[in-house]
Parts: C-alpha cells; sequence; structure tokens
C-alpha cells in the first residue's frame, strides 16, 4: 500500500465511520438509560431524507441541517411516547420507528419531488462540505460528539441520572430523580444524533437523498454499541473499525487475503454482524447490557 | 399472551388507516376517497381480492412464525432473514432436482425451505440457551448476515449464466405450485392474472397445525409453562434448551413459507429480498392476534388488504407513493407495541 492509498483508506474510513458514531453515541445515550434503540435505522433515514428536502428547498446547509435533527427528533418523541408513557415492548416500538422511517420518506419524497422518493441532486452550497484536511464539519462533529457524551455520561449529574435510570430506576426514583423525565431527555439527545447521522448521508456523503439509503447502517452502529459493551471509548473504536471495514468493501472488491484466498465483498458487509453474534454468545469476552435495558419502568 | 379485549385488537388497524389519512390530507387528497380506493383495489373483484390473499398468505406464515416463538417467551425479529435462507436452500434444491421426474424437484424444494428456515433460526436460540446471547439482537444481526449470503449467492454462484440480473435461472416446469388460474383455466372461466397458488391452503392449514401444536400437544404445553414461569418449569423437568430451539426452529419452518408462495407460486427463480418485509409485518400481526394461531389469518387478512390497497393507490392517485403502506405498518406495529406494553403494565 503506497502512502496515497493508505491516506485514502484512512479518510474514507473516517467519512464512512461519522454515521455511525452519530447513530451509535445515539443508541449509547439511549440504552445506557434503560431505553433499548432498535429504531436507530429509521431515525437516520427521517434524517437524511428531511435533511436533503430542507436544503433543496431552501438552498441553505444549515437549514438542511435543522430539518434532519427536527425530523428524527419527532420520530423519537413518538418513540418515547409509546416505550415511556404507555410502557410499550421497546423492540417492537423500535422495529415499527424503522418502518414508519422508511415509508414516510419515500412517500414524502415522491409528493414532493416526485422522482421515485428521490430529492433532487444538491448543489455545492447546499452540502456539507470538507473544512480541514478533506474532512467535513460532520466528521469533526461526530467526534466532538463522541468525547462529550462520554464526558457527560461519566461527569455530570445528568450522566449519574441516566446510568441510574438504566441500572436501577427504582434507586433513582427513591433518590428523588425522575426515571421518566431522564429517559426522555437520553432518547431526545439520541433522536439528534440520529437526525446528524442520517444528515452526514444525503449532506455530505451523497448530494441528496434516495429511498432506504441507510441500507443497515442503523443496525451496524446497534451491532457497534453491543460489540462495544455499552463503553463510549470502545464504541468510537468500534465505529472505526465496522467504517474500516466499509472502506475496504468499498475499495477493494473481492479482497484477497492472505493464506485465505479471495473474500467476497459480502463477507466483509456480514463481518460485523458476525463479530457481535460471537461477542454476545461469549465467544469473544462478554457484553453485559445495562441492568435495566428494555423495561420499562413502573413504580412499585 | 391473553386474549386482547376488541377495542385493542382494532387499535392498531385503525391507527394505520389514520396514517394513510392524515398522510393524504398532507398532499392534498380527500381521505376518504383514498380509503375507497384502497377497498375497491384491495376487495372490488377477483383480480383484487386474489392478490389480497396473495399477500396475506406471506402474512400468515410471518405471524404464525413470531407468534410461536412468542408462545414459548421468545422475541424472533429474524422471520425475514428466516426467509431468505429458505429462499436459498430452497432454490438449490429445486435447480439441483431439475432433472427429476415431475414434482419431485417441487417437494424437494419445500422441504430444504423448511430445513434451512428451521436450522437458520435454531442457530439463534441455540446460542440463547447455552451461550446467553439473547435471541432479539442475534436474530436482527442475523437477518443482515443473510441477506449478504443471499447477494453473494445470487451474483456468484447462483446468478443464472449469461445474466445481468441477480437472479437464478427459472424453475423447471414441474417445480410450480398449483395455482388459482390453473384451475379458473381449466374449468374455462376467466383468470385473474394473479400469483395466488396452493400457499394460501398451505398456511391455513399451518394455522390450524400451530394451534394443535399450541393448546393439544406436550411439546407446546412445555413452551407455554416455560414462558409462563421458567422455574416452574425447570421444576417439572422441562428441558429449557430443548423448548427455546424446538420453538425457535418451527419459527423457522413456518417462515420458510414465504418462500413456498413466493417463490415456488409466484417468481419461480430466486431473485433478491423476496420477501420485502413480510418478516417484520409478522410482527404485527402476531401482536394483533394476540399470537393466537387461529387469529393469525384474520390479522394477516387486513394487512393483505393494506398491501394490496396501498400497491393500487397509485393508479387513482398518482402522488401519492406505494410506501404509503410501509408507513402505515409501521404505525399500527408501534400502537400494537404500545398497547402490548400498557396490558403488561396494566
Amino acid at each position: 500500500m503506497t502512502m496515497d492509498q493508505a491516506y485514502s483508506w484512512l479518510s474514507a474510513t473516517l467519512r464512512l465511520s461519522t454515521p455511525l458514531i452519530f447513530a451509535c453515541f445515539a443508541g449509547l445515550w439511549s440504552e445506557r438509560a434503560g431505553v433499548v434503540d432498535v429504531g436507530l435505522e429509521g431515525k437516520m433515514l427521517a434524517g437524511a431524507f428531511a435533511g436533503a428536502a430542507a436544503a433543496s428547498l431552501t438552498g441553505d446547509v444549515r437549514l438542511g441541517l435543522l430539518a434532519a435533527v427536527a425530523a428524527s427528533l419527532a420520530l423519537s418523541f413518538a418513540q418515547a411516547w409509546a416505550e415511556i408513557e404507555r410502557g410499550g415492548d421497546q423492540i417492537v416500538c423500535g422495529m415499527a420507528v424503522n418502518m414508519i422511517g422508511a415509508g414516510l420518506t419515500a412517500f414524502a419524497g415522491a409528493a414532493l419531488f416526485g422522482e421515485g422518493g428521490r430529492t433532487p441532486a444538491l448543489t455545492a452550497g447546499e452540502r456539507v462540505t470538507p473544512v480541514v484536511a478533506g474532512l467535513d464539519a460532520l466528521t469533526l462533529a461526530a467526534f466532538a460528539a463522541a468525547a462529550l457524551s462520554a464526558f457527560a455520561l461519566a461527569r455530570t449529574k445528568l450522566g449519574l441520572r441516566v446510568n441510574a435510570a438504566g441500572e436501577n430506576p427504582g434507586a433513582l426514583d427513591a433518590a428523588g430523580g425522575s426515571v421518566r423525565a431522564t429517559r426522555h431527555i437520553a432518547v431526545a439527545i439520541g433522536g439528534a444524533l440520529c437526525g446528524l447521522a442520517g444528515a452526514d448521508l444525503s449532506l455530505a456523503q451523497a448530494a441528496g437523498f434516495l429511498p432506504g439509503m441507510s441500507a443497515g447502517k442503523g443496525f451496524i452502529a446497534l451491532a457497534a454499541l453491543v460489540f462495544a459493551k455499552w463503553r463510549p471509548g470502545a464504541c468510537l473504536a468500534t465505529c472505526l473499525l465496522f467504517g474500516g471495514l466499509d472502506a475496504v468493501a468499498i475499495r477493494l472488491p473481492d479482497a484477497v487475503v492472505p493464506g485465505v484466498g479471495a473474500v467476497p465483498v459480502q463477507a466483509l458487509q456480514a463481518l460485523p454482524y458476525l463479530l457481535t453474534v460471537a461477542l454476545l454468545a461469549g465467544f469473544v469476552g462478554r457484553a453485559r447490557p445495562p441492568a435495566a435495558a428494555g423495561q420499562p419502568y413502573r413504580r412499585e | 399472551m391473553r386474549p386482547a379485549p376488541v377495542f385493542r385488537a382494532l387499535a392498531a388497524p385503525l391507527a394505520a388507516l389514520a396514517a394513510t389519512g392524515f398522510c393524504a390530507l398532507a398532499v392534498g387528497e380527500n381521505p376518504f376517497g383514498v380509503f375507497a380506493a384502497m377497498v375497491s383495489g384491495a376487495l372490488g373483484g377477483a383480480e383484487p381480492l386474489a392478490f389480497t390473499l396473495y399477500y396475506a398468505t406471506d402474512f400468515i406464515f410471518t405471524g404464525l412464525a413470531v407468534a410461536v416463538a412468542y408462545r414459548a417467551g421468545l422475541f424472533n425479529i429474524g422471520v425475514e432473514g428466516q426467509s431468505l435462507v429458505a429462499g436459498a436452500g430452497l432454490a438449490m434444491a429445486v435447480l439441483a432436482g431439475g432433472t427429476l421426474p415431475a414434482y419431485a424437484p417441487l417437494v424437494a424444494g419445500v422441504l430444504a425451505a423448511g430445513v434451512f428456515g428451521a436450522a437458520w433460526a435454531a442457530i439463534p436460540g441455540w446460542l440463547q440457551a447455552r451461550r446467553g446471547s439473547h435471541v432479539v439482537i442475534t436474530t436482527i444481526m442475523f437477518n443482515f448476515v443473510a441477506s449478504a449470503l443471499l447477494s453473494w449467492l445470487l451474483v456468484d454462484p447462483l446468478r443464472a449464466p449469461g445474466s445481468m440480473q441477480p437472479e437464478t435461472r427459472a424453475f423447471a416446469p414441474g417445480a410450480r405450485l398449483w395455482k388459482l388460474d390453473d384451475a379458473l383455466s381449466a374449468l374455462g372461466s376467466p383468470t385473474t392474472g394473479t400469483p395466488l397458488n396452493a400457499s394460501f391452503l398451505l398456511a391455513l392449514a399451518a394455522a390450524a397445525a400451530v394451534h394443535i401444536y399450541v393448546f393439544r400437544t406436550r411439546a407446546g404445553f412445555e413452551a407455554g409453562v416455560q414462558a409462563a414461569n421458567p422455574s416452574a418449569a425447570a421444576c417439572a423437568g422441562v428441558d429449557a434448551t430443548r423448548v427455546v430451539v424446538r420453538a425457535m426452529a418451527l419459527s423457522g419452518l413456518l417462515a420458510s413459507g414465504v418462500a413456498v408462495n413466493e417463490l415456488l407460486g409466484a417468481q419461480n427463480r430466486l431473485i433478491l429480498d423476496f420477501p420485502a418485509g413480510a418478516g417484520y409485518v409478522g410482527i404485527a400481526v402476531a401482536l394483533m392476534a394476540g399470537s393466537r394461531p387461529m387469529m393469525v389469518p384474520l390479522a394477516a387478512l387486513l394487512f393483505g388488504f393494506l398491501a394490496q390497497g396501498g400497491a393500487e393507490l397509485g393508479l387513482d392517485y398518482p402522488r401519492i407513493s406505494p410506501q404509503i403502506v410501509v408507513a402505515a405498518q409501521g404505525f399500527a406495529v408501534l400502537v400494537a407495541g404500545a398497547a402490548l406494553g400498557s396490558r403488561r403494565l396494566a
């Protein structure tokens, strides 16, 4: 590998990791507060569509970013209503969010632009463009969000409450904190981060929205969260690893691994999921989710 | 799951209708006109009705698959992937048996679909029972592994020679399921032009079989006890691993019905992503049916109506994308999921 190739692989890794980092930390906030989030994919799609649609209609990328966050937040409110207020099953409701995100974006895209759900191709001013060393503002923001989240979860009062809501909601309640409010805040932070993940897909990586463009990235982020055992530092590293795998898959179709031979690109695509299953099954360490994850909280 | 009151069962379809109505309003169409178009598109005449039953066939299989796992206390989110792997097994068996006498490839295909679907579901079951990995996450992961596996099979080893499409060559004429249209043309009646086939009857028989399994067999009873009270089940000598693996394998076996309906009944070849989300709709179907096997066909019919009615909307309302159905199904699942929780919390 020459220097040039190494550099381009590295920058592809950073770019492809960006939506994974946003979505993975979105899941981290939610799940550390005890709300399992399998709806990352749907919220990303909502963000990707709203971002591209707003940027295209207004010609302003900043409004696009705002719309992306707003649309994803709206979906996360619906999710929070069902899961926190109604005590609904978090897996079922998360899958519902994915279906709503996929369906509504394609429907709205077709109604607004009439091109099979696609938004028009975005021009330079409507996109997120590189600012420093080929990296765009969203990539830098992803690392900032990761660092801030790690700090907030470990060192702030909010972080303490979030962890309590996920590990022992009864104790938080007894100490006078509100499990409900804490979980709502955590899910909303997750919603905003998912919106940015989606915005990265349609405003930075591509120039516009395509129905279904998240293509399982929300689930890769979920896999990364599990693989990282719900720890911020490991989340960032895992997202970079999975993003790097993606960069390899794009650059080297049918990569040749010494001693194994040609590896089909689909094997690389399946690798994050297989690694996560292997970890869950205890073949590679042990993953322990937050103790109260998945359980609606009800006062005794 | 205990029987749900009628209004809870109806909350999900009402949410789907409301979502469709709001979307219609948002693009400036009259919601009631849209509903009427859906009803006539899904129920008005032999062809629409046959399409509705054809879609419902998939949803009966996936709804039963989710329900039978849920009865054992397991949440199988992997029905989509299990259908895909079943389809791969089916195609390999049918293509390998292409030269055999008539019906042999058909039988081999159905059997292979069942074995592959059951095996793909049994792995996450075994991993949960023996290695402690939660079946929800592993089945989600397995969906994507299945999807990658299928796309590799269809771009490389199974692709029709000389074809640029990611699909296998057409199955031999013997490997086709009996269609409603075959009967109609034999009778000299006008045909419907739909792929409605014998899988629909198979799906109804499966619902009856699952009913008997759940309520009248020792294995079904063991699964129910294990779901309700694992320690009581252990005390009574129920083998937890066997219950989990058996429930998941049965679930995967039922998921393979989608492959039978789509590949042997409609496509006559293996194509990418043929379940088209039926595995996820199965979650909504099972929830609406309260996991009662005999209620699953009814709930599936409703989602078949939505699928066909939505697909036909585009003719009268070009601005309304058929994808609106996916959103409507999503709202149905959300409300069903919320109702499921409030019952548990109450």
